[in-house]
């Protein structure tokens, strides 16, 4: 059997992490296809993934804004076709699938990190604490993806068939708007480098300061939740347990001090570096390399420095 | 207007967890317990309503032991005026606590449900919308503005870019994000209080579900630890080691 992942878009484009789950999806056996359900799509790059075997395309109104109700109801008929139906688990994946796993009475798998065999996932819990390896006995497994834990897939050189699908009507929920955060930065989970603050920066004003070595490296801002909490920067850039999962080359924790929800969401990080004024802080038990000093010192002479 | 609002009891958050030396799970016994902090959001808004003049009633309920009951005295301690407890002393999976919560809204016939976006044990992050699809309702998952005008909830959520905004008509379901509300200190007065409050004891079977669960747990495992790092002296000796040992800068 087939396996299906659905497409994320974000203004029109696939998002990143769709070609995380279309890694896991690889690992699943059958042949991948996958869901573009928007309005006004171009399904020529969904088409170009060489891990896809065919592109379903939905158009219409009712998708515009990727609302839960009407990509569930589009699902529905779809998902007994398939072996695994999955999407990365991000708001869009977290928000989704379950209302589809209910609807088909599957008790869903959130955010594997670990494909063992079609039916054994590997998944944290307790803020990853722990790893529990959990098989399911539902026929049709509904599976959301932690893309940090898959290799993102190919974007180019394929030619799926593409199917046109009809969408569903429009649901009971009605879109009134949305304010995306607008920034020229590498976005947060796909960034090379994560540069992040917490509560030890004090205001929004000595985020900047985050903002100029975040310039000079290419990075991502990132935020410990004290730091979203505070109003410092906005609640989109929290990397945590219950925010974003990050996993860059290099991530730059600057007065954080480490909490488990903190860690949580970038301990798989390739190199970890903290400045904390603190040295008993717990973020140095993750840190590669810790600099014990004042943020508003160390900060500009790494400026200066690079 | 009548809210329904669900909590479960977990490991408090600040608990350093340990798994089990036979990898069966995770050691829960002398561990402290709490209110799944994302469930007292939810509380703490259907109050919120209540006091506002917008709700009539809260209604709080819990899955899970006896001991669930502190978690639903900490909700009628935060004003909540009547509890359910749907005791059990077995795994409870999300598809099944959202079956259970089915049954009890059909029950009370809430104009809103308010759950936590997530329980901080699990992570699983998939009550809200199960429970908005089995009782065939809107959903607005990870609120952190919540607005009841005109038979409507309107919903700031919190989603990867930034921040979107839906109107769901009533009844419709609710989760919360952390930045809905800090949820107040209960005093000892209305601790007090919540002691008087009723409380219903109900089980799986008298609502008429069957909460075996789907998922087998093989084993539950420690994540590999990172190896220890090393403190560095300067900026100029950090800079070093991220360029020559690291090579993650140029
Ligand atoms: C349900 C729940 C979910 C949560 N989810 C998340 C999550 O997803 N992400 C998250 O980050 N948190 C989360 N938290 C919060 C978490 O528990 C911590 O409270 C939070 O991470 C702390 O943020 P912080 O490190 O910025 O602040 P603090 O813990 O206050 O640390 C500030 C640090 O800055 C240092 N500092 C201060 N001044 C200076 C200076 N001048 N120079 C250098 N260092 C300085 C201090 O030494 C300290 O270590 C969650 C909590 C709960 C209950």
């Amino acid at each position: 059997m087939s396996v299906l992942v659905v497409a994320e878009l974000h203004g029109g484009h696939i998002a990143p992490a769709t070609l995380h789950a279309v890694t896991a999806a690889t690992q699943l056996g059958g042949e991948v296809h996958l869901l573009l359900a928007g309005h006004n799509v171009d399904p020529a790059p969904a088409a170009a993934i060489p891990a896809v075997a065919k592109v379903l395309v939905a158009d219409g109104e009712a998708h515009a804004h990727a609302l839960a109700e009407p990509l569930t109801a589009l699902l529905l008929p779809l998902a007994p076709h398939y072996s695994h139906v999955l999407a990365a688990a991000t708001a869009f994946g977290k928000n989704l699938m379950p209302r589809l796993a209910a609807l088909l009475d599957v008790q869903a798998i959130s955010e594997i990190t670990a494909v063992i065999a079609a039916d054994t996932f590997v998944r944290p819990i307790y803020a990853g604490n722990a790893l529990a390896t959990v098989r399911s006995s539902d026929t049709l497994k509904v599976l959301t993806v932690r893309a940090t834990a898959f290799a993102a897939a190919a974007a180019e050189g394929g030619s799926a068939m593409i199917e046109t699908i009809a969408p569903a009507d429009a649901g009971p929920a009605r879109f009134v708007g949305q304010s995306l955060t607008q920034s020229a930065r590498p976005e947060l989970t796909s960034a090379r480098i994560v540069v992040a603050g917490g509560r030890g920066l004090g205001g929004a004003e000595p985020f900047q300061m985050l903002e100029s070595l975040a310039d000079k490296l290419g990075a991502a801002i990132g935020a410990s939740r004290a730091a979203v909490d505070a109003g410092f920067v906005p609640n989109d850039l929290q990397v945590g347990q219950t925010g974003k999962i990050v996993a860059p080359e290099l991530y730059i924790a600057v007065g954080i001090s480490g909490a488990i929800q903190h860690v949580a969401g970038m301990k798989d990080s390739k190199v970890i570096v903290a400045i904390n004024k603190d040295e008993e802080a717990p973020i140095f038990q993750v840190a590669d390399y810790g600099l014990v000093a004042d943020l508003f010192e160390a900060l500009p002479e790494l400026i200066k420095a690079l | 207007m009548k809210v329904l609002v669900a909590v479960k009891r977990v490991v408090d958050y600040n608990v350093r967890i340990r798994v089990k030396a036979d990898g069966s799970g995770v050691e829960t016994a002398d561990v402290k317990f709490s209110a799944n902090p994302f469930d007292e959001i939810a509380v703490e808004e259907a109050v919120r309503l209540k006091e506002a003049g917008k709700a009539t009633e809260v209604i709080a309920v819990s899955i899970g032991p006896a001991q669930a009951q502190d978690t639903l005295r900490a909700a009628l301690g935060i004003g909540a005026d009547r509890a359910i407890l749907v005791r059990t002393d077995a795994e409870i999976q999300p598809l099944a606590v959202a079956k259970i919560l089915k049954a009890v809204a059909e029950r009370e016939s809430p104009d809103l449900i308010l759950l936590g976006k997530q329980a901080i044990d699990d992570d699983s992050s998939q009550v809200g919308p199960m429970l908005a699809a089995l009782l065939n309702r809107p959903q607005g998952t990870f609120a952190s503005k919540l607005t009841i005008e005109d038979g409507a909830a309107v919903v700031v959520r919190e989603v990867d870019g930034g921040l979107e905004t839906l109107s769901l008509p009533l009844p419709a379901v609710v989760t919360t994000d952390l930045r809905l509300n800090e949820p107040r200190f209960i005093s000892l007065p209305n601790m007090m209080k919540a002691k008087k409050k009723p409380m219903e004891t109900l089980t799986p079977a008298d609502l008429g579900v069957d909460p075996s669960p789907r998922l087998t747990t093989l084993k539950v495992e420690e994540p590999a630890k990172r190896k220890a790092g090393i403190k560095v002296a300067s900026v100029a000796e950090l800079l070093d080691k991220l360029k020559t040992e690291a090579g993650v800068i140029r």
